[in-house]
This record gives structure tokens, C-alpha cells and sequence, in this order.
């Protein structure tokens, strides 16, 4: 099937035949779903194991620039969705993905960000099985959106759940902290920025695995996306009954991360992950933890960075290098730039 | 209030209107050296300067700053000293 | 990072802590009779927050939080005039990400985002001058905003634009000094006040002469400092010896960056830019006389004021009920004493101006947990 169009057009999204073309030509010729229908019929030998239950979820995608240093939205579209499954501990199966594409959208784009959802996919060990595409009016979205659902299968047995943290439990990460968040600061090129720095974009299906092998009491995880390791550790220790105590000295981040924070008077522990994410593992299980994350390319960076300690009055602080203590809050709206 | 850093310059990227390349911690961000142009721009690079809203305001003087450090140092032993002895009297208190 | 990692070091940080710890005896204070320390900068009241100095220095040092954030002392009106000027059609209106949140009688420059207004954060006037560049049909409008440190920034670029001929580049000022309301602190009767930490970024430009008057007219302490943990601690020293030795001095803790007369080349800029209102309204503390600056004559072009036809107007008493911004600001309250804190006023929800800016000594207790943590 060929497409000769350069760019999508309003046609494209009409359900006729130049929307047929495009769908083909871009998107099923790539991620080769099962069967013609619209829909996709499903058989995995797991979900018939006894105890075994369904693990479902969904997330749009939103991002500018939509390429960037370390990925683009089509990597994260999987990414993020692979590892909303991986951290609840399901094994992540098949994805959905539906495109929003702005009228003018270069197709070799399309294209691009396909191919490298294709490969992430693989890589995740997924397959992309259904989806679909909608075009819209130049200035309605920004080039493009994605929203993926996802399905995955968490075993008998298996039950990561924030509530069951206790004080004592380690915090643990496998990556250092606020790549994505200052990668794209810097690639939105507005605040005239340059870094080396990539993107930590990346699945966390065969990480998580690892991590529940080495340290089977694993209480939870979650992934530290918007709103980086601070908010994500709030929503946990609300759910969890009990603080969490971080260890300034202990938060491993890259100079260039400290840098871009430095300038702009910005909090790392705010800045959005996408491949980095925090367990709580019980004490005596976290030292073969750490050395599980860290046989993993994915979990090079992995370390200790605080502790549940009993519930305080605020879910979250963060011991200072000189023994202070201080709040770490939830975000208020959207970190700002400041010169103050 | 003022938010200031300090970077290093590394290039001058615009004679006519006084830019540079300044680092800071391996990101870089093109800075006015107007405030601090007293001589040939060149001599500039290299040096250390304490950047404001895209603005070096200040070229930071290593000298002043090690004689700050210089006197904590003194500082920081004599409280070593001074913890050693707490710990040595209560060793022999514990006795 | 060099010039900052050396200044974090948490063993001299010790060492200071007990040193402070030791002159605070000497002078006998105590929790019930504390020595009161105004830092007048905002980025100090952070850092003392971010880095829980105030919980480990001598429980008889009270920090006072000076007025030293240009956000939170910003009037509401003024910010309702950057609202009006954003709004207009071709205009676009450039700010440091500081303002956005700013509340405004009508709304915030975010909402007026949000309504339409084409509003742009940038980190530099540098960037707002390269958007006039490549704009060359719209107006930009740089909100200037700051005191001495960021002040030859905005005067450096208004010169920059004057040499291209650039005529769609604005800046409205509002510009303000540091001495002034100090001086006005000190003339307040309520004020309780023992020495203070100078703000050492304002001071690499204006230098340390300008704080002569708070030592030999008011007989109190001043130490300009830097602005790491290390700097602060030292500086907070500094400023207890003098009391102890019943010493009045200018003294500058951060000579690495701070030149005893300042910074030459910003100062003639400010000066062939700028001139002295004779007036202008803070939050919280009202008008203080020659405290604001405006662009002269010469450089009416590029004057946004002039161009939109906003002049200044004292702005009436605008404060909020049961806000007691002045109060704290004063240090006649704890922010955590303002009936408003953690109630109606919330970083997300600001009431009054010490609430807005992450400077801002009540949104620094409430985020970093002054009033919090210390409840438990
Ligand atoms: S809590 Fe709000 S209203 Fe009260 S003094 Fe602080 S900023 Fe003003």
C-alpha cells in the first residue's frame, strides 16, 4: 500500500479510502494486529492460571516537542503504559493506541513515532493489537496525541498494594532523578537551554520482574512520572498510612539535572520521570533488591533513598544534609521558572 | 529575591553585543557579559561569574572565596577538637 | 558544582551551628527573650527553609522575614495593569515564570493566559529582546520586575534595544530598591529588631556603602551574605559577635561575589535608564518614598507605561480581610498567628502577598513546613 501524501490532511480522517490508505500504510503495515476485525480476540495461556487476575489501564499522551532527546510521545505511549501495569505488578500483554493528529502533521512523523513504538514494543516483550485514528483541525491539538490502554495479567499470589507498606520499609529508585523533566525543559529551546541530557524513557516490565524474583516481599511501586518522586511519594504514603522520610544526601541525581534546577529555581524531586520508578521493599530483602535493579540496564542507577517511618503529620519530609528537616509537598499546579 | 549561580565562560559567542557561552554544572545558556565587560572580552573566558535572569553581574574572585572557606576550616576543626574532648570526658565518666 | 557544593558542606555547617550555638549564650538568649534577625532577602528565607536552618540554629534566634521578595510585594493593581496590557491585541507579554501565579484584582497573568492573551515565560529580558527581533509586527512587553540585582538587566536591554533602532520592545517597570523600606522598618515603632542579614545579590550591584545608615544611624548590625547554607549560617555569626561586642558594623560575608563599591558598569546603566518616583506602594508595608524607579525621558520609547497610557496611581489599601501580611512582614507576627495561614491562604489559593512567591516567608513555612513539621 503506498501513501504519497507528505502531510495528513482533514481527508484523512473521513473514512474513505485516503483514511484507509493511511492506516495501512502507517500504522497496521507496522504493528501487524491479529485478524481483520475491529477488535482484537485475545488468548494467554496466563490468564488461565487460578488466582490469575486482569490488570487494565489507560493514559493519554501529551508532550511538545513531540521528538526530544532519549524518545518521543510514541516511545513514552508505550512506555508509560507498560509501566502503569508493571508497577502494579502485572505482566504487561497488549496495548491499544489511538492517535489524535493534527491536520498538516508531516506523515514521515507518523511514521517515526510508529516505528519506535514498534520497537519499544518488542522490547517490552507487547504487542500493539487494536487501535485507531482521528484527525483534526490545524490548531485543535498539538501535532499529535496518543492514548494507549493496556492490558497484562498479574499472577496468583502476587499483591503490591501501597497500604501495605510499614515503617521500616526501604525506598528504593532505578534511575536517576528529573532526566525526562529537564531533558524536555531544555529541548522546548524557549528557555535557551542546552544539555546532553536524554530522556529516562523506558519500559519497566523485565525491571519489575527482577525486583519481585530478588525481594518477593516487595510491598509496591509506582512509576515517578508528573509530578516527579515528590508527588508520587505523597500519593503512597497517604494510601499507606505511614510518612516517608527521604534522605537529601542519599537522591541520586546527574550535575546537568542540578544544573538546569539551579538555573531556572526549580526542585528536582518534582521533575517527571518516565522510566524511573520507587518500591518499597522490606528491609532485610533490600540489599538483594538493589543488586537485582542494578544487573538490569534499566536499574543501573538504582539506590536507597529513604524509608516509611510512622505516620507523622505530613506524608512526606526530606532529612537535609546538615540534619534538618523539611516538608516535600505535592505540587502546587505546574513548577514555574523563577528568578526569585 | 535574585536568584544568581555561578557558571563558567567558555566562548564568546557575539562580540558586538557582549554574548558568551556560559556552563553551568555542563548546561549551557548564552549570557550578556555587559555588566562585567571592564576590559577585552577574550580575558573573560575561562573566568567564573555569577549569572542573573541571562546576565553575568559578577565575575566571582577565587581568592575571596577560599579565605571564607580558609576560616571555616579553622573553624570546623576546633569543633572537631572541642567533640573529641566532650567524647574523651565522657569516656571517663563512663568508667 | 564549583562555588556552590563548597558552601553546602554540612561538617563546617556543624561547626557553625555550635559556634552560633556558643554567642547566643553569651548574649543570653533564649527562647522567650530570642535575638531578633531580619534576612531581608526572600532567597535567604528560602534557603533557610529548604535547608531547616531555622530548626537548627539556638532556640533564642528568631529569624524575622524581611520584605525582600519583589513578587510578594508587588500591589495588586499593578499587576492588573500587566493583565490590561497583555491583553491587548499584537501585544506580547513577557515575564519571569515568578509572576504568573501573582493574583490580581481581576485575575492572574496565568488566567489571562488561559483566556487568550498571548503571555510567554521567559528566563531572560535577553529572550524578551530576541522575540521583539523575530516579531517585528507585534509589541513586546517585558514585565521588569525586581530589585538592584535584576534591575541592570532590564536597563542593559532597554539600551540594547535604543543601539538596534528595536521600537516594538517595552519594559514595565517596577523596579524597587532595597534601602528604602528598610529605612521605613526601622522608623516603625512596632518594629523589634537586632541586626540584620544584608541580601547579597542586590549588593554585588549597589555594593555595601548604601546599608552605612542601619550601623551608624540605627545602631544595628548588618551582614551581606551569600546564599548558600554555609554563607547564611556564617553571616548569622557574624551578626551575633556584633551584638555581642556591642558592635554596629557593615561587614560582607560574600566578598567572592560582592565588590565593596558594586558593580560600575550596572550602576551607570540603572542610572542613565532609570530615575527615582517619588513614591511607590508596597503590599503590606503601603508607600514608601523613593522607593521605585521609572524610565527617563530618553528612553520613553521603550517605555510601557508611556505606551499604554498607564500611569501610576497610589493603589488604595487593597488587602484582603484578616490578612496580616503588614504584621508579619513587620515581624510583629509568626505567619503561623495570621488567622488566614493554612485557611483561606494557601500557596494554591494566595490571599495575601507573603503567600505567593515560594519566597514568600508564609509560603516558605507552609511548603517547607516551619509551622508543620515543628507541630509535631
Ligand atoms: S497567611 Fe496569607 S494573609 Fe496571613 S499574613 Fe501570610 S500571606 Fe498574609
Amino acid at each position: 500500500m503506498t501513501l504519497r501524501d507528505e502531510r495528513v490532511t482533514l481527508a484523512h480522517g473521513g473514512g474513505g479510502k485516503a483514511m484507509r490508505d493511511l492506516i495501512e500504510s502507517v500504522f497496521t503495515s507496522v504493528f501487524n494486529p491479529p485478524g481483520m476485525e475491529d477488535q482484537a480476540r485475545l488468548m494467554h495461556a496466563s490468564l488461565q492460571e487460578p488466582g490469575a487476575r486482569l490488570a487494565f489501564t489507560t493514559d493519554s499522551f501529551v508532550v511538545t516537542p513531540v521528538e526530544f532527546p532519549g524518545g518521543d510521545i510514541g516511545k513514552i505511549a508505550v512506555c508509560g503504559t507498560v509501566n502503569d501495569l508493571a508497577v502494579g505488578g502485572a505482566k504487561p500483554l497488549w496495548l491499544s493506541v489511538s492517535f489524535i493528529i493534527e491536520e498538516g502533521c508531516e506523515v514521515a512523523l507518523l511514521r517515526r513515532l510508529v516505528a519506535s513504538m514498534a520497537r519499544e514494543a518488542e522490547k517490552a516483550g507487547v504487542r500493539i493489537v487494536t487501535g485507531d485514528t482521528k484527525v483534526v483541525n490545524r490548531g485543535a491539538c498539538d501535532t499529535v496525541y496518543i492514548t494507549t490502554a493496556g492490558v497484562g495479567v498479574i499472577p496468583s499470589g502476587r499483591d503490591l498494594d501501597a497500604r501495605s507498606i510499614r515503617p521500616g520499609d526501604v525506598a528504593l529508585v532505578n534511575h536517576v532523578l528529573g532526566d525526562h523533566g529537564a531533558a524536555i525543559l531544555a529541548a522546548r529551546g524557549d528557555l535557551m537551554l542546552s544539555t546532553d541530557l536524554e530522556s529516562d524513557c523506558q519500559s519497566l516490565g523485565h525491571l519489575m520482574e527482577a525486583l519481585i524474583a530478588a525481594a518477593p516481599g516487595t510491598k509496591a511501586a509506582r512509576d515517578a512520572t508528573r509530578g516527579g518522586l515528590a508527588s508520587t511519594l505523597n500519593e503512597m504514603a497517604e494510601a499507606a498510612g505511614c510518612s516517608v522520610e527521604l534522605d537529601e544526601t542519599a537522591l541520586p541525581l546527574r550535575p546537568e539535572v542540578k544544573g538546569v534546577c539551579e538555573i531556572l529555581g526549580l526542585d528536582p524531586l518534582y521533575l517527571a520521570n518516565e522510566g524511573t520508578l520507587v518500591a518499597f521493599v522490606p528491609e532485610a530483602e533490600a540489599e538483594a533488591a538493589l543488586a537485582a535493579l542494578r544487573a538490569m540496564p534499566e536499574g543501573q542507577g538504582a539506590c536507597i533513598v529513604g524509608r516509611a517511618v510512622p505516620k507523622g503529620n505530613v506524608p512526606v519530609t526530606l532529612r537535609t544534609a546538615f540534619g534538618g528537616t523539611r516538608i516535600v509537598d505535592m505540587l502546587v499546579g505546574e513548577q514555574l521558572p523563577r528568578i526569585c | 529575591m535574585c536568584l544568581g549561580i555561578p557558571g563558567q565562560i567558555v566562548a564568546i559567542t557575539d562580540e558586538a553585543r557582549q554574548m558568551a557561552m556560559a556552563d553551568v554544572s555542563g548546561v549551557r545558556r548564552e549570557v550578556s557579559l555587559a555588566p562585567v565587560a571592564l576590559g577585552p572580552l577574550a580575558d573573560l573566558v575561562g573566568a567564573w561569574v555569577l549569572i542573573h535572569v541571562g546576565f553575568a553581574m559578577a565575575v566571582i574572585d577565587a581568592e575571596e572565596a577560599a579565605a571564607t572557606l580558609e576560616a571555616l576550616r579553622g573553624l570546623g576543626e576546633a569543633q572537631e577538637t572541642l567533640e573529641q574532648m566532650a567524647e574523651g570526658a565522657k569516656a571517663l565518666e563512663d568508667q | 558544582m564549583r562555588y556552590v557544593e563548597e558552601f553546602r558542606d554540612p561538617k563546617a555547617a556543624k561547626a557553625l551551628i555550635a559556634a552560633i550555638g556558643r554567642v547566643a549564650d553569651q548574649i543570653g538568649a533564649t527562647r522567650e527573650k530570642p535575638v531578633h534577625i531580619m534576612e531581608i532577602c526572600g532567597g535567604h528565607t528560602h534557603a533557610i527553609f529548604r535547608y531547616g536552618l531555622d530548626k537548627l540554629v539556638h532556640e533564642g534566634i528568631e529569624f524575622i522575614h524581611g520584605p525582600g521578595c519583589p513578587v510578594c510585594v508587588l500591589p495588586m493593581s499593578r499587576v492588573d495593569d500587566c493583565v490590561t496590557i497583555a491583553e491587548r491585541a499584537g501585544v506580547i507579554f513577557t515575564t519571569f515564570g515568578d509572576a504568573m501565579r501573582v493574583p490580581g484584582t481581576r485575575k492572574s497573568l496565568l488566567q489571562a493566559k488561559a483566556d487568550g492573551a498571548d503571555i510567554r515565560m521567559v528566563y531572560s529580558p535577553l529572550d524578551a529582546l530576541e522575540l521583539a527581533r523575530r516579531n517585528p509586527g507585534k509589541e513586546v512587553v517585558f514585565f521588569g520586575l525586581g530589585f538592584e540585582t535584576t534591575t541592570p538587566s532590564t536597563a542593559l536591554s532597554i539600551q540594547q534595544a535604543a543601539r538596534e533602532g528595536l521600537t516594538n520592545f517595552s519594559v514595565f517597570c517596577n523596579h524597587i530598591t532595597v534601602p528604602e523600606p528598610i529605612k521605613a522598618l526601622l522608623d516603625d515603632p512596632h518594629m523589634v529588631l537586632d541586626g540584620f542579614v544584608g541580601p547579597g545579590h542586590v549588593s554585588m550591584v549597589i555594593g555595601v556603602h548604601p546599608y552605612d545608615f542601619i550601623a551608624r544611624d540605627y545602631r544595628k548590625p548588618i551582614v551581606v551574605a551569600g546564599f548558600e547554607p554555609i554563607d547564611l549560617l556564617q553571616s548569622v555569626l557574624m551578626v551575633l559577635e556584633q551584638i555581642r561586642d556591642g558592635k554596629a558594623e557593615v561587614q560582607n560575608q560574600y566578598a567572592r561575589v560582592v565588590p565593596e563599591h558594586g558593580n560600575p558598569i550596572s550602576l551607570a546603566a540603572i542610572a542613565d535608564v532609570y530615575e527615582r518616583r517619588p513614591r511607590f506602594a508596597w503590599r503590606g508595608l503601603g508607600e514608601i518614598d523613593a522607593s521605585g524607579l521609572r524610565i527617563r525621558e530618553k528612553y520613553l520609547a521603550w517605555d510601557a507605561e508611556t505606551k499604554f497610557g498607564i500611569g501610576y496611581a497610589a493603589s488604595p489599601d487593597d488587602e484582603p480581610e484578616g490578612c496580616e501580611c503588614a504584621a508579619v512582614m513587620t515581624g510583629r507576627l509568626k505567619p503561623t498567628a495570621c488567622p488566614q495561614f493554612g485557611r483561606g491562604c494557601k500557596p494554591e489559593t494566595p490571599l495575601g502577598a507573603l503567600m505567593v512567591s515560594s519566597e514568600g516567608a508564609c509560603a516558605a513555612y507552609w511548603t517547607y513546613g516551619g509551622a508543620r513539621v515543628a507541630a509535631e
